[in-house]
């Protein structure tokens, strides 16, 4: 099994250059015009947990850009996934 | 290394695609019947999509010395109008003696409705009945951990089925341990921007074990990547896995599942 040394040494620049980039993307938004969007809130509330102290960060972003609704409609209202829950979706 | 490309929609894909997966060691693909794209406008579309799967793909890939085997049903994108889904699944079983199919898939959801939860019910039943093995694709990004709990909770009232035989595919880190504790085999599906990456797929494997679970590629028309498997042995490699347990996630594994259909021969 490879030390924490190791992966540092064969992911930190890749795992950077992907840090930097999250963070060009928000600077990026906040300077262009337009509406608030739920993808961006989504997106801001997962990043919360990427400081939380615990071993499933991966799995607790994947939660928190799920759809959590218990409801089953008859037809697809709509066609595609657009990475965050819909809010009314959410909420329902 | 040899290595078998589990999942994989080669009717989208180019011929050198081919030439590159046989100069990477891979040794036999297995292809899902899904959406092209586009919704078909007949069952007659389909009808030759199946023999496009059962007859020329088999024909393309030995040209290359790869096995091509395949999965047939109605995608659950399309499945969401029940008559036309019904019309389509009255064509599977003639196609169902062919010597490279397996078994039923890619069956599944979509949008998670109503509609797309009962063909794909009435698709295990099918399975059931005929003792074939299933492939089950789960909802892509937000719709996927509602998808896969609706999936795992329809399968759980089929009191015949043989869950050793179906593997859950495109788990990602909150599908995972539903999937596998539940007694079912699962897929990861590396992808260059949705579903997993090599270190993901690899961190799953690590934390979860080698039991029950295989990785593929899923290449389509989409962004994906045909020699995504091997690639993600490289990754493995790098993070200091043995020889041994490569050839096991990316050959024995995906070996084993896929032998408990007799037509699969490697």
């Amino acid at each position: 099994m490879p030390s924490k040394q190791d992966l540092l040494d064969l992911q930190f620049i890749d795992v950077r250059h992907k840090l930097i980039d999250i963070a060009a993307f928000l600077d990026r938004i906040d300077r262009h015009p337009g509406e608030p969007d739920y993808r961006y809130e989504a997106l801001q509330k997962a990043l919360l947990t990427l400081l939380l102290d615990r071993p499933d960060r991966a799995r607790a972003v994947l939660e928190s850009l799920s759809d959590h609704s218990t409801g089953v409609t008859e037809r697809a209202p709509f066609q595609g996934a657009f990475g965050a829950a819909l809010p009314l979706i959410a909420d329902h | 290394m040899k290595y078998i490309e589990p999942h994989g929609h080669m009717v989208s894909r180019t011929t050198d695609d081919y030439e590159k997966l046989a100069l990477s060691g891979c040794e036999a693909i297995c292809e899902p019947a899904f959406w092209a794209g586009f919704d078909r406008s007949s069952a007659d579309g389909f009808y030759d999509y199946f023999r496009q799967l059962t007859e020329y793909e088999p024909k393309r890939a030995a040209k290359y010395g790869i096995k091509h085997y395949s999965w047939l049903c109605i995608n659950p994108k399309e499945a969401d109008d029940p008559g036309f889904a019904r019309e389509v699944m009255s064509l599977i079983p003639q196609f169902l003696d062919c010597p490279t199919v397996l078994g039923i898939g890619e069956i599944g959801l979509n949008k998670n409705t109503r509609n797309e939860l009962t063909i794909f019910e009435e698709h295990v039943q099918l399975a059931v009945d005929r003792d074939l093995p299933i492939l089950i694709h789960t909802p892509h990004l937000e719709d996927k951990l509602k998808g896969t709990r609706l999936i795992l909770d329809s399968l759980a009232s089929f009191s015949q089925l043989d869950r050793a035989k179906v593997i859950i595919d495109h788990v990602e880190e909150h599908t995972i341990s539903h999937v596998l504790d539940s007694g079912y085999w699962a897929g990861m599906t590396l992808y260059p921007e949705s579903k997993c990456s090599p270190n993901r797929a690899i961190d799953m494997l690590e934390l979860y074990g080698p039991e029950r679970l295989w990785m593929n590629s899923a290449c389509d028309w989409g962004h994906s990547d045909p020699l995504a498997v091997p690639k993600c042995a490289l990754e493995m490699k790098r993070r200091q896995h043995s020889a041994q347990s490569i050839e096991n996630i990316i050959y024995q594994n995906p070996r084993k599942f896929l032998s408990q259909s007799t037509r699969f021969t490697l």
